[in-house]
């Protein structure tokens, strides 16, 4: 295959970026879209020019590493394919693509392709988690879960952090990513005592990262590699408004001893 | 170089309560006033990171990932497991232990194996408490499945995605500590190297992968958790970053490495496709459940699958390995891959694969039931093959998946340089020659969460804090050697990626030191492997600054420590003169073609200490002592 790639390259955060037109010639049609970036890159090593700079790590889909707008859908036009797992026999002989970072306000460029998605992690170090410390735990068949939960919370809980819902926003809201979280722990019986403050907390730290509101386009849903549903924006509306309306104030006294 | 093991006296089960009564405690209040570095956010630096802050140390953690979330340990498939005996089948802790022993070829220390299945049904708890969704039956209850080298099903599994949920409970508890103030998170910062002051590891010299910049960490202990080494071999079912450079600075600073030749080849890959190929996927073992292995009994037989009548398909695992057939350990399962297809009998393009057929499960099940148990591997395997296996048997190959080798550490997880605690796949300790399937999560997170968190306490109260600043002179000579590689890695200007240098390295890694042997080989190894590396430091070429992102740069790194690491481990290899477990030397084999293991003259751990450039490293070893499980020869059959 010979393809034409239209690449986004920005040297840093600051610079100023451009596209760089680069032709790729002896592809496979089986190669995956990173290895083929991997050949344009070596053919760049050759010639003594820099390589386009992507981040990947696992290619098999689950890290979340990889990602970038390709031909202006994030991943690219398989569904429910992260990049590393688009394959080359998807785009015709031939083809023209336009390849660009992820772009969101929260999502800085790093370089090239690479973005800056540290945001998700604050907005999971705000309350995506169950507060229990090594070692406290009961016995794990103590509490059954029934089943449909636990399938339900395993739905939700397959996100892998891409951030392609972000890019995919018009918005550039990060709703499917926390409303993932949210759900997943509130589904299990386990996550129930700080259900309402994690809604609270996780939203209030996606505004303060820059990230857009849900008008509900959809788009996320159908950018998500691993299919994840805008149902869970439902579960985290419906938590956060129980939250804002029922909560009682958090009582920061201690006991008595 | 002394190796003192540590495991504590007395009946085997009662060896880790004893130690954790005479291990000295650090009083709570003193505990913020240590800092300890952990490299690596994988299940076991996450699970420890996350610990030791609970505990009230100040903690810093390192990753090379732009978030701790993104550690390799994300990858796993199959499951964990745990001596929960809940599915009634005759389960108990000493029988994980003995599979354990067992799978491992009697080449793992016992105490360690016995302290990891006894921690094993406490790490299910707490996952279930973190809220790790396992997969459970209608009752509500936790739902097992079986895997390879055990006759009982204690396999806890989260879909197709176990460790990516154990990863994420690891990955949210460590957030949890980030909130708290506990853990300081430095992603995308690459350890390139160990502060050793005053005879003990002290901190870390690190790039900041974004703007370059080479920076010094000091602490009171050091843990590493930085994974395997499975990429020397260049194709492997690891992540493309999973690298060997802070365990081998490690080795070069006196931290003694362990059986470096004991690596695993899993069975169930993608076969390659072609030269451009970057990493190979893996297929959990868990599909040997219901999938039956096979090839055509007759050689150049190239038929589509589905034209091969049954009695001329040869089943070769359930023929040669009835009590365990399909689900044969990974080791004996691979060999038998390589033994079929040199015979002829591949399949697929170039004749290396096998194929792994559900038709039979399918009939039996129903294609609802095979979907819900595997839908996401068949759809990966679709997506990457083009092929569907709903329809068409997959094919599949062994690959490079997990080393048990790693750096020497003691029954606290101390390597042989004070205060470095090593945890995870970077030890050597519990998993001998061959790792029982399903055991790496275990490992990780039983070091992470439960043994080292406690250990450190021991090494720590009794250590006098001697405060250094970044003028010590061990601290300035480190990150003088560090802007000393950098800079020679960027002056090179030669022709060649590293990439290049990476991939010729591993077909001589592959072929030579891969499923089969031999002392001509692995000679021939030891003479090409300093000539790729000679050349590597007259034509690399690297574009760019140091002081920018720069991929070519951090691989060029890496790559000339797998340069030095294979050498070692095709010396060690050469110097296990037997076959045990993931390590085959042709010369060392039974009559049918199984390995023969030499307990008399090795059945010892490999320690192997750095010498210095151009030495020849000096061996060390640590005798195993079997005192529970009889040493036999293994046999599946």
């Amino acid at each position: 295959m010979k393809l034409t790639l239209h690449v986004w390259r920005q040297p840093d955060s600051r610079a100023n970026g451009a596209f760089a037109t680069y032709t790729a010639t002896d592809i496979s049609p089986d190669m995956s879209f990173l290895e083929m970036l991997d050949v344009v890159n070596e053919r760049l090593v050759a010639a003594g020019e820099r390589p386009i700079a992507f981040d990947h790590d696992c290619r098999e889909g689950i890290c979340g590493s990889c990602g970038m707008m390709i031909n202006g859908v994030a991943h690219g036009p398989a569904r429910a394919t992260a990049t590393c797992q688009l394959h080359m026999r998807r785009f015709a002989d031939g083809a023209v693509i336009w390849i660009e970072p992820w772009r969101a306000r929260a999502f800085p460029v790093v370089r090239d392709l690479v973005v800056d998605r540290g945001a998700l992690d604050r907005i999971v170090a705000s309350g995506g988690f169950i507060s229990v410390n090594t070692g406290s735990a009961p016995e794990a068949n103590s509490l059954p879960v029934p089943k449909q939960n636990a399938d339900d919370a395993m739905d939700a809980a397959a996100c892998i952090g891409c951030g392609a819902c972000v890019a995919a926003c018009p918005n550039g809201s990060a709703s499917l990513f926390t409303a993932a979280k949210v759900a997943h722990l509130g589904l299990l019986p386990h996550g129930q005592p700080e259900r309402l403050r994690r809604a609270v907390r996780m939203v209030a730290q996606m505004d303060a990262e820059g990230f857009g509101h849900c008008t509900l386009f959809g788009e996320c849903q159908e950018a998500c590699p691993k299919e994840i549903s805008i149902d869970t924006i439902a579960r985290l509306n419906r938590d956060f408004l129980r939250a804002t309306v029922a909560r009682p104030a958090e009582r920061t006294v201690g006991g008595t001893g | 170089m002394e190796l003192r093991s540590r495991i504590p006296s007395g009946p085997i089960e009662r060896k880790w309560e004893k130690h954790r009564f005479e291990m000295k405690l650090v009083n709570p209040a003193n505990k913020r006033r240590y800092t300890v570095i952990v490299v690596g956010t994988g299940l076991a630096g996450g699970a420890a990171a996350a610990t030791l802050s609970e505990l009230g140390y100040s903690v810093k953690a390192f990753c090379f990932q732009d978030s701790p979330r993104r550690a390799h340990s994300i990858a796993a498939q199959g499951g964990i497991n745990a001596a929960k005996n809940y599915q009634n089948d005759g389960d108990s802790v000493y029988r994980l232990f003995y599979d354990t022993v067992k799978c491992g070829d009697f080449r793992a220390r016992e105490g360690n194996v016995y302290r990891l299945a006894e921690l094993s049904v406490r790490i299910i708890d707490h996952c279930v408490a973190q809220g790790v969704p396992f997969a459970r039956e209608y009752g509500g209850l936790l739902a097992n499945r079986s895997f390879g080298g055990a006759q009982v099903s204690r396999t806890f599994y989260a879909r197709g995605q176990t460790g990516q949920q154990l990863l994420l409970g690891c990955y949210q508890a460590l957030e949890k500590e980030v909130m708290k103030g506990g853990v300081r998170m430095f992603p995308r910062t690459e350890m390139l190297d160990v502060i050793v002051a005053n005879g003990k590891a002290r901190g870390i010299v690190v790039r900041d992968m974004v703007t370059g910049q080479i920076e010094s960490h000091i602490a009171d202990a050091v843990i590493l958790a930085t994974g395997g080494y499975g990429n020397v071999f260049y194709l492997s079912t690891n992540a493309k970053g999973s690298n060997a450079t802070a365990i081998w600075r490690a080795y070069r600073r006196g931290a003694a490495f362990a059986n470096p030749c004991f690596t695993q080849i899993h069975p169930t890959c993608i076969p390659v496709s072609g030269d451009y190929q970057s990493k190979l996927t893996l297929m959990s073992e868990s599909l040997r459940n219901d999938g039956r292995v096979w090839v055509p009994k007759r050689s150049g037989d190239d038929r589509l699958p589905q034209g091969i009548p049954e009695p001329e398909r040869d089943y070769y695992l359930e023929r040669k390995y009835p009590s365990f057939g399909n689900l044969s350990p990974r080791d004996i399962a691979s060999r038998a891959a390589k033994e079929v297809c040199d015979e002829g009998r591949g399949v697929g393009p170039g004749g290396r694969g096998v194929y792994l057929d559900f038709s039979d499960a399918i009939k039996r099940l129903g294609r609802d039931r095979v979907e819900e148990r595997y839908g996401n591997l068949f759809e990966m395997y679709e997506r990457i093959t083009d092929e569907n296996p709903y329809e068409t048997p997959m094919r599949i190959y062994p690959a490079v998946h997990y080393t048990m080798g790693g750096l020497w550490v003691d029954y606290n997880l101390m390597s042989t340089i004070p205060g470095l605690h090593v945890i995870g796949e970077a030890n050597f300790s519990d998993h001998g020659a061959n790792r029982l399937g399903a055991s790496a999560l275990m490992q990780g997170l039983a070091d992470g969460y439960f043994v080292v968190p406690l250990t450190i306490g021991d090494y720590l109260a009794a250590y006098k804090p001697e405060p250094i600043g970044n003028d010590h002179p061990d601290v300035r000579a480190t990150i003088a050697a560090v802007r000393e590689r950098t800079t020679r890695l960027m002056s090179v200007r030669g022709k060649r990626s590293s990439t290049a240098f990476h991939r010729e390295l591993g077909k001589v890694m592959w072929e030579y030191c891969g499923m089969a042997r031999s002392t001509e080989g692995l000679r021939a190894a030891l003479h090409i492997i300093p000539e790729l590396r000679a050349e590597f430091w007259r034509d690399l070429r690297v574009p760019g600054t140091g002081e920018e992102l720069n991929q070519e740069l951090e691989r060029a790194g890496r790559v000339a420590d797998f340069l030095e690491l294979a050498e070692l481990m095709c010396i060690d290899a050469l110097h296990r003169e037997e076959s045990c477990g993931g390590h085959f030397r042709v010369e060392h084999q039974t009559p049918d073609g199984e390995a023969l293991r030499h307990d008399d003259a090795f059945a010892y751990v490999a320690a192997w200490e750095f010498a210095g450039d151009g030495k020849d490293p000096i061996l060390n070893k640590e005798p195993l002592v079997f005192e529970n499980v009889a040493l036999a020869t293994r046999s599946y059959k």
